[in-house]
């Protein structure tokens, strides 16, 4: 059984429940177990940041601590050095402070003399942050997942959405590229999705802009909604709370703002992975999106599977040969050097 | 030792100007000298602004002479700067020159420390450890050997040709070892030269002909050193000739197998991926020499076992399915490497979408593109292969100046930036924008050629670009790319939708440099170019006589530039070679007969092959022509039976005490 | 020395230049900023999603954070519309953490009281209100606090988001509490007495 320590955040059991409730779904499937930090705090999201700097990452690595007392169970059976945040915010923020403190040891200093007026301390580099989809695709990777599926998504069109932080600034090197990285494409297409190339996949999606720019955050959101549209998707596919809540509670303010009547609900990629499951979609949170999901689920199972085109026979004017794409195997080996 | 005959050691402590004197008390250290190692025989102790002035040397031969020294200590800078001023000098003044240490009290301490105390201190440490050593050191004579006048040329690009043909034409003879199938390099590529703009082919192939038919020159092509041994002047060489599955004394160049070869593959080298070749092929049509080469991998015959058309339809039967790769052995006196450059992969800088965007080229390919002979007879053309682009986008320092890639200027591709948008304009008429961070065009005629693309009508945006993409966000965008970025001289950020963007990829080592350094024992700097013997002042040679870099493999240069070290390595090289003879450093080891137990465990060990086993003795014994000095065996060998000249046991032992200040009679520091 | 006339104060003439304001900002930001080796090269200012919105390109900034113009940095609204994408820091040639940089700034805006358009600072005091009274943050108290002081005009329209949210379960009405409150209470406390300078 693979065993890590789950850091949720705040959003998990409020504006991103259906995220917690699908995850719940699939741990069983997976063989995944995730034991909760015990008095986990919020990770200040971007917003502590900017107020004060050492008790922003004192409040972070609060949880860091916590989380290191935990991480050897006394009579348990092994323990995990791994925490892992479904939230790409909440990872960054972790993955982060952890870095941090070790790039600059004043800092790592400064927070521990914090940590101790709390009675706690911890050492930067003790624990391996790591996002959900990270550990699903590297650690029970995507033959393990393709094995589970029972629904296979074909005929639902969908574009992946990987969202900002969470390939960015890739502190540890964990992902294929910083600017179109496949796990999310791979993964969904493990499921049996129809993917769509989507060059946004790491665009912004405002933020916390929709509480203080929010004209700024809708530009964001249409430009989003409006290449997923224009490339014929029929849901978004995200791994991140933040991005989930922007694209789906303020489509509809976006949409009056410029005038324009775009519908297109984004799900969580646990909740795919549920259906692809056969799980069903009422334990998965679905339904409570504000931008309803039905019409595209529709197409899930009804659909016959697509066949392989038969290669085309070549033309005479065929024009130039591309150069081949950009691997991930290379990506990583450069990152690593 | 004190019953020993005392030497008579002279030390001589340099300022370098404020080099040292900034950081250490050099007149502290020769007082210190002077008066604490007097023991050991130190009768004078001097300091001098720079002693490696003539002033500063004569003053150490004045002392040879005058006070009778026997030993010299120059407390100074790294023995790799001036050990052989000193130790000419030495000689100069009848002292065996290898009676000089040279203590650097400026690499290893006054560069490397601020605190004045302390560097001051560990000075006179060196100088306590090179006193000791100095005092074991024995007069030893400089080996001379005769120079091998033949030379090796590795590579054929621009560089590699010039040297070549310098080094032929003075009358001595040239091995060009090429590995891909025709000599020429990069610059075979280019249709036109910046900043002259003539026309690549037309500059070149002549050269390339001229290489091909010198009689001093044989062309080894397809062919690649796998082994190097010796030393300068007698270097042996092992060269693997690729089998080229055509006989190339029956071959007439005719070109009909090509013609008639069945099978077509994307040819990544000489097309750079934009073009194909057939399986049995010369990459173009001037190619030097004009055999062609079977590409046994993609060669229908090899894998299927039929086809043969080519054999079929050769008219002079060369064509040898049977023929095998040869190993071919040299000796040659001097090496040049000119292996040239990678182009970078542009595929790494996602944000460009090189790779996933069809009509974003990298420079390589725009110069097949735009060549006559290339695969769109020299149409500028996007993807589709058909259609002409009415706007195109230029970017600069792709992969270059960037901590994330290469962290150096590539130096060409501002020059060839402009040279492609002078192209384009004038080929298709297109608008063209080139997106700089600085504009680079240092060097003679070429701002002029700048300013020439200015008035042209080129639109220069400064800024890096963030990104290249195909997700539009209105109507004027559709269909088009997305060059995104900010125009830092306007302060805005700007989306200009283009039909072609051409990216300005830097230049990058070899991806085997490293092993091909190893291989003829150079070394390669932090960037991976070979690094020279001196920046500035020995720019070709490299720190292994007898071994020189040219072109691009020691650094991102034009073609100017490339053509100039080609010269200058041969000015080097036939310099050798007039002198006739080499000395050598006497610095070899010897083994003790009597310590030796026979075991051979040194045997294998010695990168030179210089040991061999005297069955009759039972003993191990060396080679002193082929042994280097490199030390392994002294240091492996159990009986401890093998000493180093220059480095025996005595000499380091005496110079550890020396630093550690054992020598200084105690309660005496 | 010529008069200072009053075009040539309004035209910055006489302009308080403060050498070491880079250095500052620098020092105060999170890991090892790279700040001094910024090439002006624009990367960022053309990666950034929300450039248009800004007073300053992120580039143009740190050119006058160079040029010591403390009081035009502070006062811009640059850092207040930074997303945090971190497109701008992994295109980056010179490996600048720029959005530290901007988490900096407006810190130092706050402490300076230099902002321009209070929204952005507010709503992040208000966040970390929550989070020091909960230990975790409280989107329903969040929200309405901040836009019932922002955007009054905007709550009509934005109700039936809300009530969407509130109907679907996804806006808990109650805040929750952390148990050990007093533990990260006193972290905070004694990390409020702490300040990152060299
Ligand atoms: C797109 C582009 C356009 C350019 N345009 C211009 C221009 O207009 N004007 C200008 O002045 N400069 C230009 N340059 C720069 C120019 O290409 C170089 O200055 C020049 O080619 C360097 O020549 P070289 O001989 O050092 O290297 P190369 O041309 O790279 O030649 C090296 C040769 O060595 C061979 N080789 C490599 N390794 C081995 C090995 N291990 N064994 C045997 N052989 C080996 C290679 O096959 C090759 O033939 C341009 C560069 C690029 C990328
Ligand atoms: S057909 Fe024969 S002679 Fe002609 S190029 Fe080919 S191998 Fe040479
Ligand atoms: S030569 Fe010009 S394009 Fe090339 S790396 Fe240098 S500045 Fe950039
Ligand atoms: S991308 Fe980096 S180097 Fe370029 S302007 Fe921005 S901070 Fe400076
Ligand atoms: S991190 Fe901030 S400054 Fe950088 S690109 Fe994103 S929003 Fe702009």
């Amino acid at each position: 059984m693979n065993k890590y320590l789950l850091y949720p955040g705040c959003s998990m059991d409020s504006s991103a429940k259906a995220y917690m409730e699908s995850l719940n779904e699939i741990l069983e499937p997976l063989n995944l177990h995730l034991e909760e930090i015990k008095d986990w705090n919020c990770c200040g999201a971007t917003e502590y940041l900017g107020i004060n700097l050492i008790p922003a990452y004192s409040l972070i690595a609060r949880n860091l601590a916590l989380a290191a007392k935990q991480m050897n169970p006394v009579n348990g059976t092994g323990g995990t050095r791994t925490v892992v945040a479904p939230c790409s915010a909440c990872y960054l923020n972790l993955a982060k402070a952890d870095y941090y403190m070790q790039e600059r040891p004043t800092l790592g200093a400064k927070v521990n003399e914090a940590l101790a007026a709390g009675g706690l301390e911890y050492k930067a580099g003790t624990l391996d942050v790591r996002h959900l989809i990270d550990v699903l695709v590297y650690d029970v990777g995507l033959d393990t997942i393709r094995s589970k599926v029972v629904r296979p998504l074909s005929g639902l069109k969908v574009v992946p959405y990987m969202g900002c932080m969470l390939p960015r600034p890739d502190y540890q090197h964990r992902w294929s590229d910083h600017e179109h990285p496949t796990e999310l494409d791979d993964l969904l297409r493990a499921l049996g999705a129809d993917v769509i190339d989507y060059p946004l996949t790491t665009e912004c999606c405002g933020g916390h802009m929709t509480q203080i720019g929010p004209e700024t955050a809708f530009e964001l959101i249409r430009r989003l909604v409006a290449d997923a549209d224009e490339r014929g998707a029929q849901m978004m596919v995200t791994v991140c709370p933040m991005c989930q809540m922007n694209i789906d509670a303020y489509q509809n303010e976006a949409n009056h703002f410029f005038g324009t009547n775009y519908h297109m609900p984004i799900l969580f990629f646990t909740q795919l992975m549920g259906l692809a499951f056969g799980k069903e979609p009422g334990d998965l949170g679905i339904g409570v999106e504000l931008v309803s999901a039905r019409n595209a689920l529709a197409n899930i199972g009804v659909e016959v599977p697509v066949t392989q085109e038969p290669a085309a026979p070549r033309k005479k004017d065929e024009g130039l040969p591309m150069p081949r794409r950009w691997t991930k195997h290379e990506g990583r080996k450069e990152a690593v050097k | 030792m004190s019953d020993q005959k005392q030497e008579r050691v002279g030390v001589y402590v340099c300022h370098c100007g404020t080099n040292i004197a900034g950081t250490v008390d050099v007149v502290d250290v020769a007082n210190w000298a002077a008066e604490k190692l007097k023991h050991q025989g130190v009768i004078i102790a001097r300091e001098y602004k720079f002693m490696c002035s003539s002033l500063g040397q004569e003053l150490i031969e004045k002392d040879i002479k005058e006070l009778g020294l026997t030993r010299v200590v120059v407390a100074a800078c790294s023995p790799h700067l001036h050990e052989k001023t000193f130790r000419t000098a030495a000689k100069n003044a009848g002292l065996n020159p290898y009676l000089v240490e040279l203590a650097s009290i400026r690499e290893q301490v006054s560069w490397v420390h601020t605190d004045k105390v302390v560097a001051t201190a560990k000075s006179k440490a060196v100088v306590s450890g090179a006193v000791s050593r100095v005092i074991e050191n024995r007069a030893l004579d400089e080996i001379k050997v005769p120079i091998n006048p033949n030379t090796l040329i590795v590579g054929g690009g621009v560089a590699g040709i010039q040297s070549a043909l310098e080094i032929a034409n003075a009358g001595f003879h040239v091995y060009l070892v090429e590995r891909e199938p025709s000599i020429g390099g990069h610059m075979a590529q280019f249709d036109k030269t910046f900043p002259t703009l003539d026309c690549s082919a037309c500059i070149l192939t002549p050269r390339m002909v001229e290489a091909g038919t010198h009689p001093n020159i044989t062309l080894l092509t397809w062919s690649e050193v796998t082994n190097v041994a010796g030393y300068v002047g007698n270097f042996h060489v092992t060269i693997k000739k690729k089998a080229r599955f055509v006989n190339e004394e029956l071959c007439t160049g005719c070109g009909i197998c090509q013609e008639k070869c069945p099978k077509k593959v994307i040819d990544d080298v000489y097309e750079a991926g934009l073009g194909y070749r057939k399986t049995v092929y010369t990459p173009f049509a001037q190619a030097v020499p004009n055999f062609p080469v079977m590409d046994k991998e993609n060669c229908t015959y090899f894998i299927k076992g039929t086809c043969k058309a080519c054999e079929k339809f050769c008219p002079t039967n060369a064509i040898d399915f049977a023929q095998q790769d040869q190993m071919l052995n040299i000796d040659v006196g001097n090496i040049i490497l000119a292996t040239g450059y990678d182009l970078f992969d542009a595929r790494r800088v996602s944000n460009y979408g090189y790779g996933r965007l069809p009509n974003v080229f990298t420079s390589l390919e725009f110069e097949r593109l735009s060549n006559a002979a290339g695969p769109t007879s020299g149409n500028i053309v996007l993807r589709d292969g058909k259609t002409m682009p009415k706007s195109v986008g230029i970017i600069h320092c792709v992969g270059s100046r960037d901590k994330n890639f290469n962290n150096y200027c590539s130096t060409i591709c501002c020059m060839q930036g402009l040279k492609f948008a002078h192209l384009v304009h004038e080929r298709t008429g297109a608008t063209v924008y080139n997106f700089y961070i600085d504009m680079r065009t240092a060097y003679k005629a070429y701002d002029e050629f700048y300013q020439r693309v200015l008035e042209e009508g080129t639109l220069f945006v400064r800024g890096k670009v963030a990104e290249v993409t195909d997700a539009a966000r209105n109507d004027r965008e559709k269909g088009k790319l997305i060059i995104q970025c900010e125009d830092t001289l306007a302060g805005k950020q700007r989306r200009i939708p283009v039909d072609m963007v051409i990216l300005s990829s830097g230049l990058q080592p070899r991806k085997d440099a490293k092993e091909v350094g190893k291989l003829f024992g150079i070394s390669c700097s932090m960037d991976g170019w070979f690094t020279e013997k001196h920046p500035k002042l020995d720019p070709v040679a490299t720190m292994t006589e007898g071994i020189y870099i040219v072109g691009c493999a020691q650094g991102p240069k034009d073609i100017p530039s490339s053509v100039a070290q080609g010269a200058a390595a041969s000015a080097r090289v036939l310099d050798k070679i007039l002198q006739k003879e080499v000395s050598l450093e006497p610095i070899k080891a010897s083994i003790n007969k009597e310590a030796c137990s026979g075991c051979r465990i040194c045997n294998g060990l010695c990168p030179f092959n210089a040991i061999a086993f005297i069955a009759d003795d039972m003993v191990s014994d060396i080679n002193p022509a082929l042994c280097q000095g490199c030390g392994t065996c002294v240091a492996a060998c159990p009986a401890g039976a093998i000493s180093g000249t220059g480095f025996s046991d005595a000499q380091i032992m005496a110079q550890i005490d020396g630093l550690l200040l054992k020598n200084l009679e105690i309660g005496n520091y | 020395m010529p008069q200072m006339t009053d075009e040539r104060v309004r035209a910055g003439m006489n302009r308080e230049e403060d050498p070491s304001l880079l250095h500052e900002v620098s020092m105060k930001t999170a890991g090892v900023s790279h700040l001094e080796m910024c090439i002006q090269c624009g990367t960022c200012g053309g990666s950034c999603p929300v450039a248009m919105d800004m007073e300053h390109t992120p580039r143009m900034l740190f050119a006058m954070l160079r040029a010591g113009m403390r009081e035009e940095v502070l006062r811009s609204n640059t850092p207040w519309l930074c997303v945090s994408c971190y497109h701008c820091v992994v295109r980056c040639p010179q490996e600048v953490h720029i959005a530290d940089v901007m988490y900096t700034l407006k810190g130092m805006a706050i402490k300076a009281k230099l902002y321009s358009d209070s929204t952005a600072p507010h709503f992040s005091q208000t966040f970390v209100d929550m989070v020091e009274a909960y230990g975790r943050s409280y989107e329903m108290g969040l929200a309405s606090r901040h836009y019932l002081r922002h955007f009054p005009l905007r709550l009509p329209s934005m109700m039936p988001m809300g009530l969407g949210m509130i109907t679907k379960g996804r806006m808990t009405i109650t805040p929750k509490k952390i148990k050990h409150l007093d533990q990260l209470k006193s972290i905070l406390h004694r990390a409020k007495q702490l300040e990152l300078t060299s």
